[in-house]
């Protein structure tokens, strides 16, 4: 044992420096969710829709781009694959966390609604200190788990946010669902809300949670949480890699702001 | 390519003799499912795997007023299977031992998995309950344990609470949205099920796939490997409370998820594979291989350091024992069984992707207990480090890609050995070229089945850690 306390103090500090070093959050080469160029749709070639296997592409009268949602969206990449134009690309933003599902609908012609602005003051005094988490598998493939594991691993050490992973629901200020919620564990994902103290709130992590993604529709599926539980913040990503499941995380605190609205990135 | 497998045809009451020619002749069954040839029309098929440097044999038979032989007494890992078949297709199953069902009980309104646990005959004995949420971050099941104490006298598990009908959702898919969804089957074999899910529609096409792209899929199936491993050694450290022992391990995982995303652009290395190779150019980034080596590196310190971690050994060791027959006779597959004596491995024994140029060692132990299902998946990581190191300078220049049209009522078989064991896809195309029906036989499926026999008669104390030891996943065994 004292070996291993050796060894782990050799191999000195593994944490990474992110967020507050925004370069450092290990994602590097990976893809994001599809991006929307400047080029717009020049012929009528219907090919993105076509190639989405979860519907989540709608096209105008001329048969060009006119929604997108990413609250559908599996990051197949087929869209990006077989657009000829240009106006759908691989993307570089993969932190798709928003608080209204509607923010995760693009669309050309945007809602003229502003960014939402919401005010440190807004956040409940209950969850300033810590947050206690409650996951819940309701039926996902298990990539969603891994990258929830991955978050107590030395290199993201949730812990050090201030962010656990609690066993009883009844410590837990966050229930955090993945999976399409199945016929199976319908009845024992509420039954771990119920459980939850007041104030509680609900993060839907990954696609499956937000609409059923590619695996919802059949007989014991299910559609994910919308209709099932009042959802804090929507969280898709097939699976959203563990960065970001720490932005949404923190977004959900109001450490961070919220980046996407309308399905486009609003920095601020 | 040689003969991949025979087709036979057979009749109903021809099957239990055949069974037992093929156990008797060094064979095993490894599956079977249920299609639909038209609305009125069901056909039963049996995956046998007769002895080593065989093909394998697929039985097709025709059930007689939708009822067949139960074939669970000669061959137990069938049990499950025709379970199976009888909860989603209606068939039944004479003579069945446990006749009662597996995924889905449509008795209560909502259809859901059954709860049937045997009566308890002792008084003294109770049941403990646990899940289906489990503490920590972990897949849903519910484990029900008859205990006496600390002893452990029967174990239930009651899985496919998540079962989503994944078989169900392939069909109607094109070939194409068939390979996306079969990566989500289990996400952490991503690329084991899109690879036999390829493999199984290339199969049905016809289509010979370039070499560079077979080279490619060895290439990312090894790093699923080398990552699931990896996570193993992480999880089993945490069930012996080895502390640091879980953090290094989940480090090493974590940077080996890194190197898939530097590779492929997703940590789970999705979205390479397709039905006739790669769904692009691939391209080995500069440095890349340099990682991997450095890795290894660590990797082989880690693991000698277990190794020589008398507290870790001390609780793996005779626990959870699984006996080679019982290996055998319930379907154990993957390290699982190889822990158990027997040598089996599909990279070796019916070799795909690239495997037939490469030389796989297939570790094995004969204990059985959680040491043995240790020392296999530790070997195996450092030979996929090896195959790794051998083929990235031999990655060979030339398409990787060509085209790959499943004829309309084609059919087809795939496999992979994924790190958890065999993984087989069955793929029927329909009149339009649509997906008809697709059978995925997960290797969890296969060892969930074998898992409860080193529970039962044992306590309580060994349990998480005999589990560890598993590396099971739900997600795959439930669909």
């Amino acid at each position: 044992m004292p070996l291993w306390t050796l060894r782990g103090l050799g191999q000195g500090k593994a944490t990474t420096g992110w967020p507050k070093d925004p370069a450092a959050h290990g994602q590097q080469g990976t893809i994001g969710m599809p991006s929307v160029g400047a080029d717009r749709c020049t012929e009528d070639c219907h090919r993105c829709a076509d190639a989405c296997p979860t519907q989540a592409i709608t096209l105008d009268t001329r048969g060009h781009l006119e929604t997108l949602d990413y609250g559908r969206c599996v990051n197949c990449q087929l869209c990006v694959e077989t657009c000829p134009a240009g106006t759908l690309q691989p993307g570089s933003e993969w932190a798709f966390g928003v608080r209204d599902r509607v923010d995760l609908q693009w669309s050309l012609d945007p809602d003229p609604r502003p960014p939402e602005v919401r005010l440190a003051s807004h956040i409940e005094r209950s969850f300033r200190g810590s947050l206690h988490v409650r996951h819940v598998d309701a039926g996902s493939c298990n990539g969603c788990e891994s990258e929830l594991q991955a978050l107590n691993n030395p290199f993201y050490n949730l812990h050090r946010l201030g962010i656990f992973f609690t066993a009883s629901p009844r410590a837990a200020d966050l229930l955090l669902v993945t999976g399409t919620v199945t016929t199976g564990m319908h009845e024992p994902l509420l039954a771990a809300w119920e459980a939850m103290p007041e104030p509680k709130r609900v993060l839907a992590c990954g696609t499956c949670a937000v609409s059923g993604g590619v695996c919802g529709g059949t007989e014991t599926s299910g559609h994910g949480l919308e209709g099932v539980l009042p959802v804090d913040v929507w969280l898709p990503g097939c699976p959203p890699n563990p960065a970001a499941i720490i932005e949404a995380l923190l977004m959900l605190l109001e450490r961070k702001p919220q980046r996407i609205h309308g399905g486009r990135v609003h920095e601020r | 390519m040689s003969v991949r497998l025979q087709m036979l045809v057979l009749d109903a009451a021809a099957l239990e003799s055949r069974v037992e020619q093929l156990l008797a002749d060094g064979g095993r069954m490894q599956m079977a499912y249920a299609w639909r040839s038209a609305p009125d029309a069901i056909e039963v098929r049996y995956l046998a795997a007769p002895a080593a440097g065989q093909p394998f044999e697929v039985w097709c038979v025709r059930p007689v007023d939708d009822a067949l032989p139960s074939l669970a007494t000669r061959a137990p890992l069938l049990g499950w299977y025709e379970r199976e078949m009888q909860d989603l297709h209606g068939l039944s199953f004479r003579g069945h031992p446990e006749p009662h069902p597996l995924v889905i009980d449509r008795s209560n309104g909502m259809p859901r998995a059954p709860l049937v646990l045997p009566e308890a005959v002792d008084p003294q004995a109770q049941w403990l309950g646990f899940g289906p949420v489990r503490a920590d971050v972990m897949e849903s099941g519910q484990f029900l344990f008859l205990y006496i104490g600390e002893a452990i006298v029967h174990y239930v598990p009651r899985l496919f609470l998540k079962h989503r009908g994944m078989e169900a959702r392939f069909e109607g898919l094109s070939p194409t949205h068939g390979c996306v969804l079969a990566e989500r089957v289990s996400g952490v074999g991503s690329v084991a099920h899109a690879l036999a899910y390829c493999q199984a529609v290339e199969h049905a096409a016809g289509c010979e796939v370039p070499r560079r792209a077979r080279q490619w899929r060895v290439l990312v199936a090894e790093l699923e490997r080398i990552y699931n491993h990896l996570h193993y050694f992480g999880a089993l450290a945490d069930a012996t409370t080895l502390k640091v022992g879980q953090a290094e391990g989940r480090l090493l995982e974590e940077r080996a998820k890194q190197l898939a995303g530097q590779l492929t652009g997703q940590r789970f290395m999705r979205n390479v594979l397709c039905p006739g190779g790669l769904r692009r150019e691939m391209v080995v980034p500069p440095g890349w291989p340099e990682h991997l080596l450095a890795l290894r590196k660590e990797v082989e310190g880690y693991l000698a350091q277990l190794e020589r971690t008398t507290s870790y050994l001390d609780r793996l060791i005779t626990t959870g024992v699984l006996p080679r027959e019982v290996a055998f006779d319930q379907g154990a597959t993957g390290p699982i069984e190889r822990a158990s004596g027997l040598d089996r491995d599909l990279r070796r024994d019916h070799p795909y992707a690239a495997y037939d140029e490469l030389t796989v060692p297939v570790p094995l132990a004969e204990s059985g207990d959680a040491h043995a299902r240790a020392k296999v998946r530790a070997a195996e990581l450092l030979a996929s480090f090896d195959l790794l190191e051998i083929l990235l300078p031999r990655l060979a220049t030339g398409p990787c890609r060509v085209a790959c049209e499943a004829p309309p009522g084609s059919f087809g078989l795939g496999w992979a050995e994924t790190p958890r064991g065999s993984l087989y896809y069955a793929v029927h195309v329909g009149p339009d070229g649509a997906l008809a029906r697709v059978k995925v036989k997960s290797p969890s499926f296969s060892n969930w089945r074998a898992f409860p026999f080193t529970v039962h008669q044992t306590n309580m104390m060994d349990y998480a850690i005999n589990e560890a030891s598993f590396g099971l996943t739900i997600a795959g065994c439930d669909r």
